[in-house]
């Protein structure tokens, strides 16, 4: 008999399998990472997902009886009390062949299952036709700052991170370990040796010692004093400094007007600015402010689900967030982004009032504002600007880190995206206010 | 058992030296006592996430890539880790040498088991059994399946991915129609694959296909029979085996498709005798583990803590839920399997007048192990049934047969644990085992080589029972791809010949 270890032997050997059956299932796959997409909170979007694919497209058909129809004997165990010639009446079948547990369409039992997605393969589906790499060019800045820090120890490096005192240790540990002979031993040895020679008594001492003398000398060549075995130079690592972390400010208009669609909208731009955001900082948090009349910070839930009404006081949301900058994220620390959604309504009193408040409040203070207005799906534009529009266009003009898009159905989402995020400061002039992006 | 010395091991933790003893003392009852002849045995320990690599692809260690075995893990991985579903404690390869898998989380007293289970249970039939020595090479099947891997993986290098795997769909869907039924001349010598693989395409390079010259003489006009039943022979009609057929003769096919649909069918015929003999084979291993455990036991090489660990695994294994039960899905094979062979055993050992009139030829003869190998080596599941299932066994599962007939409101209750009923439960459970029986009965019988050489299969409806039709569309997709032309399939009433159904002339949607 032999018995073998496997244990060791390379895992994953279904990957191969694994892609080819993603691949396979990947117009599925699409659709539910969508799907989830939409149900989840926006900071898990940077998790894998479990995802269900129905298990249609990826039958393995095969020829098989229908299951119903015609004559059939089957032998059962555990009969009770049956004898010869006993009816049995039929189960009731429901409605039609569809019945039992095998009630998916292609009648194998294979209903939709349920499988894990890995972060990568998520982010992948999610990020499909949006190519995040090339996002930002110029804007935003690389603020990685880094400081060398301590981190121990290593066995390579450069002279100048030499550890002397860590390296002497090390080779008087090795020298005790071994037992190499004291310089000061062999010294005494070569005068003993020389004084006996000289005066010329015990030879046999003499030449005991000189042998004695030659052990101790080859030893010590063979143990040298310091071994490149000892030597150890400080480590330091790079520890980013907390400048690296960006806050960003989701402002939504929550008034009637603003229908499931229009957050729908809203949430999956916030969901790509903030997959955007983690991947330039270590350290993303997320503000929800939602305004009516009035505005206030609330949680995701609140912030996309729950419904108020009111009045429409746009300049309230730039308020609070500028409190909740003051209180919260000094703009010498924080890397501060804000997307606002809104369908553009507000009172008109408000107007001068807000365009104010975001020139010089708030546009000073962040990296990037990204304003969005959403729209009904299947109603086009009418022909005139909303209030918020012609405002935010006029106190807009000269900023160059301000940029608004117009939204109607969620495939316009990723352009519009892509492009407020890839384009380059400077061109500013070049800027086509107000134009919607295509689908 | 106050000495503990005899003990084979102790507690739940197993080492390679614990194995290597109790693989030695379960040989030694295995082939002292039982006679079992089995191929050498070659154990490998392996992980939980490696088991289910393992049993996604079918449960061979080498495979090709494809992305089903993919769905199956993610389906298996998914059950496992919500504890839906336990993991097979083992794996067994009909290989010689013959290899079993153990996984490291098993306790000892599982590694025990399994090893008395696997690697003689198995090893045996594997190793005797008629159908496993006439149809699989258990020395060659491991080479071949390196050779299939790599033949596959090189296809997808040089056609791509897609085109390699519409091959592949199409041929797994005509897999259980890949295999022959009968047996042939010699034995197969699965080494010689790659060679003959490459002879052949030598030969066919030189060979024009023969199938387009039987252009017919009187183009509109009806061939008589003798000319029909000249192209039919020349072509080998009628043939059940599918794949062989379109391998051999689907005018479209490149070299390399047709070595595909080889790969599956040879496969597809590997596990053939698996599929004839399920309840045996699992009968005999759970009834050689339980025979070998209870002997070790005895000999006080077993703890009473490790037996208990086993019976209940044992128990679990052959546990029968009646037919009345929520948990009742169909008669469980270790159940049955290793309830005839024990009731064998008893009727070897200690007959009764009513088990000596129904085998005399065995009943009492006081060699139960002599008996149950000559089984094991000769028998299938359907013919084992119909040869040892005892009226006392029947008793005791209480197995009744039950007639059903679709249109009536009624089944019928046609025998029952009686007298009268013995042979006819016999005959009929028999007959619920038997393959020719369960799966439906498809062949090529034609071509239509006068019009659009349109491919026409007949399937022969035993007892009314049609096929599945959203099914059937789609595997016959799968065979007109293949073929390249159009595929119409008839269903036959048997015995009459009337036609109940026809699926008309499904076209091949892509080029493959």
């Amino acid at each position: 008999m032999n018995i073998i270890d496997r244990r060791l032997n390379p895992k994953g050997k279904s990957l191969a399998n694994r892609q080819r059956f993603l691949r396979r299932a990947r117009a599925q796959i699409v659709k539910a990472v969508r799907d989830a997409s939409g149900t989840r909170s926006i900071q898990d979007i940077n998790n894998g997902e479990k995802i269900s694919i129905p298990a249609d497209g990826l039958r393995e058909p095969s020829f098989r009886r229908s299951g119903d129809g015609g004559v059939r004997d089957v032998v059962v165990p555990g009969n009770k009390d049956f004898v010869e010639g006993d009816r049995i009446k039929k189960p009731e079948q429901q409605s039609g062949d569809d019945g039992g547990s095998e009630g998916s369409p292609d009648g194998e039992g294979e209903d939709d299952f349920a499988f894990v997605l890995s972060r990568d393969e998520f982010l992948d589906i999610f990020l499909d036709d949006l190519e995040l790499p090339d996002l930002v060019k110029k804007k935003l800045k690389q603020t990685e700052s880094t400081t060398p820090t301590r981190a121990g120890y290593s066995v390579t490096g450069s002279p100048a991170n030499l550890n002397i005192v860590r390296t002497m240790r090390n080779s008087l540990s090795r020298r005790i370990a071994l037992n190499r002979p004291k310089p000061k031993e062999l010294r005494d040895l070569e005068d003993e040796i020389k004084a006996l020679a000289e005066s010329g008594e015990d030879p046999e001492r003499l030449s005991l010692l000189r042998v004695e003398f030659d052990r101790l000398a080859a030893k010590a060549r063979r143990i040298p004093y310091i071994d490149p075995l000892d030597v150890r130079y400080s480590r330091f690592e790079h520890v980013p400094k907390p400048v690296t972390q960006a806050v960003m400010f989701c402002l939504m208009d929550v008034s009637g007007s603003m229908t499931e669609h229009m957050k729908d909208l809203a949430k999956r731009f916030f969901m790509l600015l903030y997959l955007f955001l983690t991947r330039r900082y270590r350290h993303v948090d997320v503000v929800f402010i939602r305004h009516t009349h009035e505005a206030a910070e609330v949680d995701e839930d609140t912030f996309f689900y729950s419904t108020e009404t009111g009045g429409t006081v746009v300049s309230t949301a730039l308020e609070e967030m500028d409190r909740v900058i003051k209180e919260r994220f000094p703009p010498s620390d924080w890397n501060i982004y804000c997307a606002q959604a809104s369908d553009g309504d507000n009172t008109s009193s408000d107007n001068a009032k807000t365009a104010g408040l975001l020139e010089e409040v708030i546009l000073p203070v962040t990296q990037y504002f990204a304003y969005i207005e959403v729209g009904a799906e299947y109603k086009d534009w009418l022909g005139r600007d909303s209030d918020l529009w012609r405002t935010y266009k006029e106190a807009g003009r000269a900023a160059d880190n301000f940029a608004m898009r117009r939204v109607r159905v969620r495939s316009q989402i990723f352009p519009v995206f892509r492009d407020l995020f890839s384009r380059e400061r400077g061109d500013s002039a070049a800027w086509r206010l107000g134009e919607e992006a295509g689908p | 058992m106050s000495d503990t010395s005899d003990l084979l091991f102790t507690g739940a933790d197993w080492d390679f030296e614990k194995v290597q003893r109790a693989y030695d003392a379960i040989e030694q009852i295995a082939k002292g006592e039982m006679g079992l002849v089995t191929y050498p045995n070659q154990i490998e320990v392996i992980t939980a996430e490696q088991m289910l690599d393992a049993y996604s692809s079918i449960g061979m260690p080498l495979m090709y890539k494809h992305w089903s075995f993919g769905k199956h893990f993610a389906r298996d991985e998914t059950l496992y880790r919500k504890g839906m579903r336990g993991l097979a404690y083992e794996i067994v390869i009909n290989s010689s040498p013959c290899i079993s898998y153990i996984m490291e989380e098993n306790s000892m007293a599982m590694q025990t088991l399994v090893i008395a289970h696997a690697a003689f249970g198995h090893n045996h039939f594997f190793a005797n059994n008629s159908l496993f020595r006439q149809w699989t090479d258990a020395r060659g099947i491991l080479d071949y399946m390196e050779f299939a891997k790599s033949y596959i993986a090189k296809c997808e290098e040089r056609h791509g991915h897609a085109a390699v795997e519409r091959v592949l769909d199409a041929a797994h869907a005509l897999m259980s129609h890949g295999v022959h039924k009968y047996p042939r001349k010699r034995t197969p010598d699965l080494r010689d694959e790659e060679k003959r693989a490459a002879e052949r395409r030598a030969y066919q390079e030189q060979m024009f296909n023969d199938l387009w010259r039987t252009v017919p003489k009187k183009a509109a006009a009806k061939m008589d029979s003798q000319e029909l039943a000249e192209r039919k022979r020349r072509l080998g009609l009628p043939e059940e085996n599918i794949l062989y057929f379109l391998e051999k003769l689907a005018p479209k096919l490149a070299d390399w498709q047709r070595e595909i649909i080889r790969i599956v069918r040879k496969i597809s015929q590997y596990f053939y005798p698996q599929k004839q003999t399920k309840m045996m084979n699992e009968g005999c291993a759970t009834f050689t583990h339980y025979t070998i455990v209870n002997r070790l036991h005895e000999m006080g090489k077993l703890s009473d803590g490790a037996m208990l660990e086993i019976l209940h695994s044992h128990t679990s294994v052959v546990f029968q839920p009646d037919f009345d039960d929520r948990r009742y899905s169909g008669i469980n094979p270790y159940a049955l399997g290793f309830a005839m062979m024990n009731d064998i055993k008893r009727m070897c050992e200690a007959p009764t007048d009513e088990d000596r009139a129904w085998f005399p030829h065995f009943a009492g003869n006081g060699d139960p192990y002599g008996t149950l190998r000559e089984a094991w080596a000769d028998y299938r599941d359907e013919s084992f049934i119909l040869q040892y299932l005892s009226p006392a066994l029947i008793r005791k599962l209480r197995l009744f047969k039950i007639h059903d007939e679709s249109d009536s409101p009624h089944m019928n209750v046609a025998a029952i644990h009686n007298e009268r009923g013995y042979r006819e439960v016999r005959k009929a459970l028999a007959r619920n085992y038997d393959i020719a029986h369960l799966e439906p009965d498809i062949q090529i019988v034609d071509v239509d080589l006068a019009g659009d050489r349109r491919l026409i299969l007949h399937h022969f409806v035993e007892s009314g029972q049609m096929l599945d039709e959203a099914e059937t569309i789609r595997v016959l997709r799968h065979i007109a791809n293949l073929w390249g032309y159009e595929v119409r399939l008839l269903e036959i009433e048997s015995g009459t010949d009337v036609v109940l159904k026809t699926y008309d002339d499904v076209a091949p949607v892509a080029e493959l």
